[in-house]
């Protein structure tokens, strides 16, 4: 017991001695900056060769091929600039290390807590969240998980001092898991390993159906008991707030969609998807975006196309649905893998502009921050990248320079100071 | 009450038989019968092949006098004429736990895993209980046995199914009247084995299947280090091994590949077993004749799935329907391939189904008589009682059935079932047959009354004119009741007569609507009718046949029709990745043949070739992941802290889907290593997936000899509730490798000098370490654990040959250099538990930059179809070239797995392991087109897409097939998918 208690407070003190890892934050933008030559990749599917960027006090003010420079030029002949990659849905800064309880903020005990807020959770100083700049990723949903209604989540930029200094839109959307017909059966008390149908699927809608009815009924009411998990509720139902639903099967999908609309939720955002493709229909009809999960997964069936999970949203993006990828399901610091990703996509036939707005522009115009993030454009924020190559491909992504509101970010990480450190000491042994 | 009277005369004449004469009596006093009993001019089956007509069976004492043509009947004789009658012998269940209550498994929750054993003066583990006697808790079952009995079975054997071994069985004649003295026949018999662990007892070990068997033959070897007086101290269980020796050994392997693996272990250590299958043997039916063992065989087909809900519907894979689909073959096949089997009851819900499940395989196919002999003379010869069982033969037990006709043919009804002389009626043999058209006049008026359906039990309708009147018919004994209601007037009738022994008109009492009572008579009119025969055939749950789809290689989605062939190729114009000091060649031709790299040049002449035009392709050698848990049955033994004698090879699963996943990513050879559960994990397979082939031909010919080592948290349990495992801490981590490293240097000294030494699969394995017969692939993180290895190793002076994961590699790049071990790692993870704080995606290229040997593996089925773009990563992290990246999952793990003079590059004379990929194979926009493996092609594009709409034909097909089957009123079951496999080195089992 005393060895264990003495692991613990080891624990304690190497993590929070190392959560200081983060680099530090840069300064807000001081003059202007002109990115020079490069070939600009929008985020809107259009792409500038040879195009001059130009940012002031953290926003684009002249994007294209005849644009003047302004204040400090960085020539970029041959580079690629791209806007900052996005990451829908993540628990990134929720949780550190995932074996490590004491580091795991992200699942709150609770069926339904929708006013369970990430964003005084986020560690701004995560050293995960750090190791995203590198590869583009400069903004993120915080996002709870687990439960029916996990939470509400908040989107956040990557360099930051503390999580008020994250901010970039606050409690944006609540996040629901939709209870699945069909799933594995609970071996512990006897039934088969293998999945079958949820007998109490009707029934565990239907308490979903309640709540939500409940809230709507709350907020026809003044409003004025104080129950802040119905509080949260109602941004639902004006359009404040989305509603991110995570469902991954036929069924579920159409009883999902249906439910919150008829319940008067107007923003609706479906995550996961597996099997949107089949009602492609009736998410355009409803006018529903998709959060797919992301290409690198294995089929859930044993019958699906080895290509599923790699042509999944291109399927849907074909079908005509606003589409962005995220990848709630994989562990945080794969997230850095989104622009490899959509360039999975590629390899399935889409065009390139176009599976970049999938980790761009339309994960903005989802998550609802598109009128100043997600494509470089004139008044956005200037929260870009500059890449020696084209940066869906492994091969390619190598940053030189990343900006966050203007901000000329540090691309250095816990990592890559490792890496300095060792190749240091053996160059130093004359190897 | 005549009746019972009738009964209890019968049981006390029958007690009188076997009633031993020393017993006192004091219910009355003693007397003996030494009466016959004759059945004569009967159609009799003294075993399935021999049959007599117009034959006699003589009984005595519950045993066959005589059987045949011309026997001699004594006086005193109760002769009963059987003419137009059968008889059979009755049928042996070799296999149940009749009587026999199986344990019930220990509450407990997710306690701490316990590693001992729970009992003293026995094996070290629980699971091993040869001394266990099923007598010992043996309760005849009257209930089963009636049961049984129905389904014509007169002699089951049973015992206690629990464990690893489980002890002796009982063999007992299904006979309820006389006492345990008479109708057990063996309170010893033979000995039965398992895969399955014992629910009563909370010992870890063994975890897995490939544990299972490491610990069977573990003792088997120790029973013979024991009876040769070894052992100083007692051990009961190893002491009722070795006493049984030579009795039946009984193995319930459970489906067709575990058949194998018990063939394997019986092989191996003489035991001849008689396994137990699982119903898809005639997937493999060839392999199973090759092990020449008996079977015996469930059959439990499947029902079909309820697939009226698509959403549902859709969940269901191939493979499943397929097994609806074709089980009810399975005893077709396997006779045809001339595979010994009898069947059981096991497996089945309750033993009623039986006769219909049976009639299922005969309809599909199953000769009847080679029916009757599984039931008969195969399971007696199984149980090497064919003297006393299984057929009718002078001296054997008078067990047999007396049935209308042929048995298995349609309308046959078994009227009696006996058991050691003993008569059990099922249904009435001497009841009239009184089907036929009558008129029926009762309370002055008449109707028209057709009794129709079996003789023992007819059903009857009643009409006047076309109007039928619901009614309630019974026959009984020599009784009828009718009861039914006149359509017209709304009132009931009820009768109630006796019928005269020949037959014809019958008569009786009437009780009228008013009350009062009355007469009635039904007057024959002639036979009954055919059209409510008809109709009585509809009636008749016929097993419904549907088509028999063909099977695939391996038999799920996505297998192959036939199997691929090998195939002589010119690749022009490709983009040759070599691997070799060429580097990348342009526009270059390579010629395969005979499934080896023939020639690499440009305009080289095709010959007998097919040439596949590469222009604007790469060709590049197959990816070889060094760290692969896909294709497996399990991947760890974490029962202890070393599982050195389990392997791989045990468990290789060629029918992972993810095989060919992995072939659609380039993948062609994989290392399937044993997890990370305990210091010293299990020996490797190194397979090459070859999709389609059997577990053998996917693991390398020679191949080399591997063993999974671990270090770190997994094998300190850090992360799960268990705390009495040594070791807890990296340091005693370094401890246990010692002290198993002494203790396997002094074994194979022991073993070197010659003298007698105990045989241990574990020291074995770690002394083929010590002697570089073997080679130690680690998985490891931080770089203290990494180097405290090495040092181990050079204490005990041979060298690590590969540490995998290795995170912190890049730490100590230049220690790995020294001692000569290379790295295996993650392109980029990192973050998901504590010890992997400092693993850094540059890892690769600074292990490389030191002149370690780097490679990039998987450890999840995901990520290794995509092993070309992990490659790609070391380019962004760190810088390596194109071409030493490319190395990195192809020719560097062939040199770390010690295949590279056979795989890993292009180069003439290596196998032809080759991919065509569309694009620059570590471009993320790259698919592979083609995947061959010795000049066969396993993964091809095109032929992708032609069984994706197989699949989805076939899959229509058979969900009509089940809706039909449904809506003929067939029982159905709700959807269900088996849960995917996916793999990691923490993964338990």
């Amino acid at each position: 017991m005393k060895n264990i208690k003495l692991i613990c407070s080891i624990m304690l003190t190497v993590i929070t001695a190392t959560a200081f890892g983060q680099q530090t934050p840069a300064p807000s933008q001081q003059g202007a900056m002109t990115i020079k030559g490069a070939t600009a990749h929008v985020g809107d599917g259009t792409v500038i060769e040879n195009a001059t960027i130009v940012f002031e006090n953290g926003k684009i003010t002249a994007i294209g091929t005849n644009a003047a420079s302004k204040g400090t030029v960085i020539n970029a002949n041959g580079k690629h600039v791209y806007p900052g990659i996005i990451a829908p849905a993540t628990s990134l800064g929720l949780i550190e290390v995932e074996a490590v309880r004491a580091s795991n903020d992200r699942d709150e005990i609770g069926d339904m807590i929708p006013n369970i807020r990430s964003l005084i959770a986020y560690n701004a100083e995560s050293k995960v969240v750090e190791s995203m700049r590198p590869n583009g990723v400069l903004i993120g949903q915080a996002t709870p998980q687990g439960g029916t209604i996990s939470g509400t989540s908040s989107i956040v930029q990557f360099d930051a001092w503390n999580w008020e200094d994250a901010a970039v839109k606050v409690d944006d959307g609540i996040h629901m898991n939709w209870p699945r017909s069909f799933r594995r059966g609970r071996w512990w008390i006897g039934e088969p390993r293998g999945f079958q149908p949820n007998k109490k699927y009707t029934e565990e809608v239907d308490a979903v159906k309640v709540y939500l009815a409940q809230a709507k009924a709350f907020g026809n009411g003044n409003g004025q008991s104080a129950n802040e998990a119905m509080k949260a509720m109602q941004g639902l139902y004006n359009g404040d707030k989305r509603l991110y639903v995570y469902a991954d099967g036929e069924k579920e999908i159409v009883d999902a969609i249906t439910t919150a609309q008829e319940a008067g939720v107007t923003k609706i955002v479906l995550v996961g998807g597996y099997e949107a493709y089949k009602v492609i229909p009736f998410l355009k009809r409803n006018n529903v975006p998709v959060l797919v999960q992301h290409t690198h997964n294995l089929p859930n069936k044993a019958d699906d196309d080895y290509d599923l999970p790699y042509k999944l949203p291109k399927l849907l993006a074909d079908g005509g649905l606003m589409v962005a990828l995220q990848n709630s399901s994989a562990s945080n610091f794969q997230t850095r893998n989104l622009p490899f990703y959509a360039g999975q996509l590629v390899g399935q036939g889409m065009d390139k502009e176009k599976a970049l707005q999938l980790i761009t522009g339309n994960t903005a115009e989802i998550l609802g921050i598109g009128d100043s993030y997600g494509t470089l454009t004139v008044g956005k924020s200037a929260t870009l990248f500059i890449s020696e190559g084209d940066a869906l491909d492994m091969r390619g992504n190598q940053l030189s320079k990343a900006f966050i509101d203007g901000r000329d970010i540090s691309l250095e990480t816990h990592q890559t100071e490792l890496w300095k450190r060792y190749m240091g000491k053996y160059e130093g042994q004359g190897k | 009450m005549k009746q019972i009277r009738l009964l209890a005369l019968a049981l006390l004449a029958t007690s009188m038989l076997t009633a031993q004469d020393y017993f006192p009596k004091n219910d009355g006093v003693k007397e003996t019968n030494s009466n016959f009993h004759a059945f004569t001019n009967a159609t009799l089956f003294i075993t399935p092949s021999q049959k007599v007509t117009n034959a006699t069976l003589l009984i005595k004492d519950g045993k066959v006098v005589e059987a045949g043509k011309n026997v001699s009947i004594p006086k005193n004789t109760v002769v009963e004429d059987l003419a137009g009658k059968f008889i059979y012998p009755s049928f042996i269940d070799p296999y149940t736990n009749f009587g026999v209550e199986k344990p019930k498994r220990q509450g407990g929750g997710r306690r701490s895993p316990e590693y001992h054993a729970s009992r003293e003066g026995f094996y070290w583990n629980d699971h091993i209980m040869p001394e266990t006697a099923a007598i010992d808790s043996f309760k005849y079952d009257n209930k089963t046995a009636g049961e049984m009995r129905k389904q014509g079975f007169g002699v089951v054997n049973t015992h206690m199914m629990n464990g690893i071994a489980r002890g002796s069985g009982v063999l007992v004649a299904l006979n309820d009247n006389d006492g345990e003295a008479t109708r057990v026949l063996d309170d010893n018999f033979g000995q039965f084995y398992s895969f399955s662990k014992s629910v009563t007892s909370r010992q870890s070990y063994p975890g897995s299947l490939m544990g299972a068997m490491a610990l069977l033959r573990q003792v088997y070897e120790d029973a013979d280090w024991y009876s040769k007086g070894n052992i100083p101290t007692k051990d009961r269980s190893l002491e009722a091994l070795i006493s049984k020796k030579g009795k039946v050994s009984f193995f319930e392997a459970g489906d067709k590949t575990n058949n194998l693996r018990a063939d394997k272990i019986g092989d191996a250590y003489g035991v001849n077993y008689v396994i137990i299958g699982g119903g898809d043997e005639y997937e493999m039916a060839q392999q199973m004749k090759a092990t020449n063992a008996s079977f015996i065989i469930p059959i439990n087909f499947t029902d079909a799935f309820d697939v009226s809900d698509p959403y549902l519907a859709d969940y269901i894979s191939l493979e499943d329907m397929r097994a609806w689909n074709q089980e009810p073959t399975n005893p077709k096949v396997l006779s045809d391939n001339g595979v010994p089997f009898a069947l059981t009851t096991y497996k089945l819900e309750k033993p009623s189904e039986f006769s219909s499940k049976l009639e299922k395989a005969i309809a599909y196919g199953f000769n009847k008589t080679k029916a009757l002999e599984a039931l008969t003379t195969v399971p007696a010869r199984l149980l090497n009682m064919s003297d006393k069982i299984g057929g009718l033969n002078k001296g054997m037990y008078a067990n047999f059935l007396i049935t209308s006709g042929e048995l298995f043919e349609d309308g046959t009804t078994i009227y009696e079932n006996w058991v050691q002389g003993n008569k059990n009626v099922l249904a009435s043999k001497d009841q009239t047959d009184i089907r036929g058209e009558y008129t029926l006049a009762i309370g002055g008026k008449t109707y028209d009354l057709n009794i129709t359906g079996d003789v023992s039990k007819p059903k009857a309708s009643v009409k006047v004119d076309t109007l039928e009147y619901k009614n309630d018919f019974k026959y009984q004994e020599n009784w009828v009741t009718l009861s039914f209601t006149d359509e017209e007037t709304k009132e009931i009738f009820r009768t109630t007569g006796i019928i005269p022994t020949q037959g014809g008109n019958f008569s009786g009492k009437a009780v009228l609507p008013s009350g009062l009572s009355s007469q009635f008579t039904a007057t024959k009119k002639g036979k009954s009718s055919n059209v409510s025969e008809e109709k009585e055939e509809e009636d008749k749950k016929e097993p419904k046949v549907y088509e028999v789809l063909p099977m695939t290689y391996p038999n799920i989605g996505y297998g192959n029709a036939v199997q691929p062939q090998q195939q002589d190729m010119l690749f022009k114009n490709a983009t040759v990745w070599t691997g070799e000091n060429e580097g990348v060649l342009q526009q270059t031709d390579v010629l395969i043949k005979n499934g080896k790299i023939n020639k690499i040049g440009k305009d080289l002449n095709a010959g007998s070739a097919k040439v596949i035009d590469a222009t604007g392709k790469h060709l590049t050698a197959g990816v070889i992941d060094e760290h692969s848990h896909i294709a497996a049955l399990s991947i760890n033994e974490g029962g202890q802290n070393s599982s050195a004698e389990v392997t791989i090879e045990d468990v290789v699963d060629p029918e992972d889907v993810n095989i060919y996943r992995n072939l659609a990513g380039g993948v062609t050879s994989i290392q399937i290593l044993h997890g990370s559960a305990n210091p010293i994990g299990g020996r490797s397979a190194i397979i090459k997936l070859k999709w389609g082939e059997d577990a053998d031909g996917l693991i390398y010919d020679n191949s080399p000899k591997f063993i999974k080592f671990a270090l770190g948290e997994n094998v300190k349990q850090s992360n799960w509730e268990s705390y009495s495992r040594f070791p807890q801490t990296r340091m005693g981590v370094e401890q246990l490798f010692v002290n198993y490293f002494n203790r396997a240097k002094e074994y194979d000294s022991a073993k070197k000098s010659g003298r007698p030494y105990r045989k241990d699969a574990e020291m074995e394995t770690l002394a083929e370490i010590l002697n570089g017969e073997r080679f130690i692939s680690c998985h490891s993180y931080v770089q203290s654990e990494i180097n405290m290895l090495m040092k181990v190793a050079e204490k005990f002076d041979f060298k690590v040959n590969t540490f995998t994961h290795i995170l912190e590699g890049y730490k100590v790049a230049d220690k790995m250099a020294e001692h000569g071990v290379g790295g295996s790692t993650f392109s980029d993870w990192w973050a998901y538990k504590y010890e992997v704080n400092d693993a850094i995606p540059y890892n690769a290229a600074i292990m490389a930059s030191q002149g370690v040997t780097v490679a990039i593996n998987s450890d999840d089925g995901e990520m290794s179809r995509r092993l070309n773009q992990e490659a790609a990563k070391t380019i962004k992290y760190g810088g390596m070239s194109e071409e030493e990246a490319w190395k990195t999952v192809t020719i560097n793990p062939a040199k770390l797995l010690h295949i590279d003079d056979r795989v890993g590059s292009i180069k003439v004379g290596k196998d032809a392991d080759v991919v065509l990929w569309s694009d620059h194979p570590m471009s993320i926009y790259a698919k592979a087109e083609k995947t061959i493996i010795e000049g066969k092609t396993f993964f091809d594009l095109d032929t992708d897409k032609q069984k994706r709409a197989a699949i989805a034909a076939e899959r229509n097909q058979l969900m009509k097939m089940m809706a039909a089957d449904k809506d003929g009123g067939g029982k159905t079951k709700k959807p269900s998918r088996k849960a995917p496999k996916h793999f990691h080195c923490d993964t338990e089992m």
